[in-house]
């Protein structure tokens, strides 16, 4: 649309001053996390030093295997049942599908504390599959969701194809359907990474004594808990546990943007 | 996606296999979801500390829910944040994305990608962000004292009167980017035809947004109020690393409640209570936005 001068002027002074007020909290704290002081050398050694002091390494290392449990599984499991929900008509298919849509919005906190006190009887909190086995559980709940409406919108008549030409229920769903479903199964993978590495609730519950399964959202919490004496090296942390998951988004910034807004949307 | 007149019945041909290929994803998910969700219905209905043997209540925590003030104080301000959450960045995101569309403006991808970044951001990095912000030595004090302002300074999160406001610009901060970019995307699907019959009749800015933008995007306004909303429902991380409820208990939030009286207090009963009602609300409140947000786009 044509505007005058001065609107379009308005138009960039709004632009920069709205994604400065974005930007500046988070720059302001990779900024402190650089700076010098008590306990910090300054620059890059901040992060050395808060990767010792503050253990981000072994943090770090819990989020990349839980995410990567999480993001396999729950994905694998989602493609087959929104294969099942998207192509297939069984009897009771609506039904367990929509007991399935409750998981989307099931929110945390209602399950998290029946959870913790029956896999506590089973002796299951402070373990691996405590934190992650409730993320899958709820990863499965979108997923499904997702992949079954992309699996819908799949052109009919290429599964017709394969059948025909003799193709088994496993070969066309794998060598037909997901190439074509490539672009929602990525949106997928990077929607769970990012939800399962800032999973704030479930490893506070679930980890209630093993320091070694802390994820580093986790760890972030309680080492800005216990260390006070400075803010350069919790900042240096918090850019750590932070920057995973933005280099992903730097790279795939359309999965993310698309994935969280049509995500919400009912088929 | 639907929409297509051969799937107007059920898709695909029958069959029983289908089972077998839902079946690994139902398990998981009835196992570490659907079941905890009824174990939460049924613990609501005792007294229990989590150890020893539990005792029958009744109702008598669904009515504790609404009696106790602290509790009622919880639901209170969770309606506090969702001005802060939603209402905010709606009315912020209605204004910057109407005006950024009346325009093609260069770097409005790059614009996308900044105003949408808080949304990848772990809560906890953004707390942590934010409690400099506000620190009694922060940001926002030494820049009130050096504009001569020092009368103003306080440790904004540890005041009565401040720390729920500080808390929820906290979420304005959040969400408004994801709203505008939602908005943003609405108005580029509206068609240019549109905007010159309503100049045709000689309508200016105003009227433009009006009559022709804003009922063009309320589908998206929908969505944009149901992820909010929920988000300000879901406020644990942020409370829970803020101010914990704090000062008295004036920023507590249902979900910080959940957390709070299972694992602080020991009323695991009364927390699956607060846990059951806050699902009940968010699935009420989505159920009303898509009804409503159907109903004005028919």
């Amino acid at each position: 649309m044509r505007v005058s001068p001065s609107e379009r002027t308005l138009n960039y002074v709004i632009l920069t001053a709205f994604a400065v007020f974005a930007i500046w909290p988070i720059l302001s704290i990779v900024v402190a996390g650089l700076q010098p002081d008590a306990e910090a050398p300054g620059g890059v050694g901040n992060l050395t030093q808060a990767w010792e002091i503050g253990r981000f390494g072994s943090y770090l290392r819990t989020s990349v295997l839980v995410s990567a449990f999480v993001v396999t599984v729950s994905t694998v499991l989602s493609v087959l049942a929104g294969f099942a929900f998207g192509t297939m008509r069984f009897r009771g298919a609506d039904a367990l599908f929509y007991l399935m849509l409750i998981g989307i919005m099931m929110p945390a906190e209602a399950i998290v504390v029946p959870l913790f006190f029956d896999l506590r009887a089973i002796g299951l909190t402070d373990t691996f599959w405590a934190i992650a086995l409730p993320q899958v559980a709820q990863s499965v709940a979108f997923g499904t969701f997702w992949l079954r409406a992309a699996f819908r919108s799949s052109p009919r008549s290429l599964v017709e194809a394969a059948r025909l030409d003799g193709a088994s229920t496993g070969r066309i769903l794998w060598q037909v359907l997901v190439p074509l479903a490539r672009p929602a199964i990525v949106t997928l993978v990077v929607l769970t990474f990012m939800w399962t590495w800032n999973e704030f609730l479930i490893p506070l519950v679930m980890i209630p004594t093993n320091e070694a399964l802390r994820t580093a959202p986790l760890g972030l919490g309680f080492f800005s808990g216990q260390y006070t004496q400075g803010y350069a090296l919790l900042a240096a942390g918090a850019t750590i546990v932070a920057l995973p998951v933005v280099i992903v988004y730097l790279f795939l910034q359309r999965h993310f943007i698309a994935g969280m807004l049509e995500g919400a949307v009912k088929d | 996606m639907a929409g297509r007149p051969r799937q107007l019945g059920p898709p695909g041909e029958p069959r029983r296999i289908g089972y077998l290929y839902v079946l690994p994803a139902f398990l998981v998910y009835a196992v570490f979801a659907l079941y905890p969700l009824l174990r939460a219905v049924h613990l609501s209905l005792f007294d229990w500390d989590g150890l020893t043997v539990g005792t029958w209540a009744g109702l008598s925590n669904y009515q504790e829910v609404l009696t106790d003030e602290r509790l009622r104080a919880s639901f209170g301000h969770a309606l506090v944040l969702m001005v802060f959450f939603a209402l905010i960045p709606l009315v912020v995101g209605l204004l910057l994305a109407a005006i950024l569309h009346r325009a093609s403006v260069r770097g409005l991808g790059f614009f996308r990608t900044v105003v949408f970044l808080p949304q990848v951001v772990a809560m906890v990095v953004i707390a942590v962000a934010w409690r400099r912000i506000y620190a009694p030595d922060g940001t926002i004090n030494s820049v009130l004292t050096s504009i001569g302002l020092e009368s103003w300074t306080r440790g904004w999160l540890g005041e009565y009167a401040f720390a729920l406001p500080a808390v929820g610009l906290i979420g304005t901060w959040f969400e408004s980017g994801l709203v505008t970019v939602l908005l943003l995307a609405g108005m580029g699907r509206i068609p240019p035809d549109l905007y010159e019959a309503a100049r045709l009749d000689g309508a200016g800015a105003v009227r433009e947004f009006f009559a022709v933008t804003l009922p063009s995007v309320r589908g998206e306004i929908a969505v944009a109020l149901t992820l909010t909303v929920i988000a300000a429902l879901k406020t644990f991380d942020l409370i829970y690393m803020t101010t914990s409820g704090g000062p008295g208990h004036t920023t507590t939030v249902p979900s910080y409640e959940v957390y709070r009286q299972a694992f602080e207090l020991g009323q695991v009963g009364l927390a699956c209570t607060i846990g059951v009602c806050l699902t009940v609300i968010i699935f009420a409140i989505s159920f009303v936005i898509t009804r409503v947000g159907d109903r004005v786009a028919d």
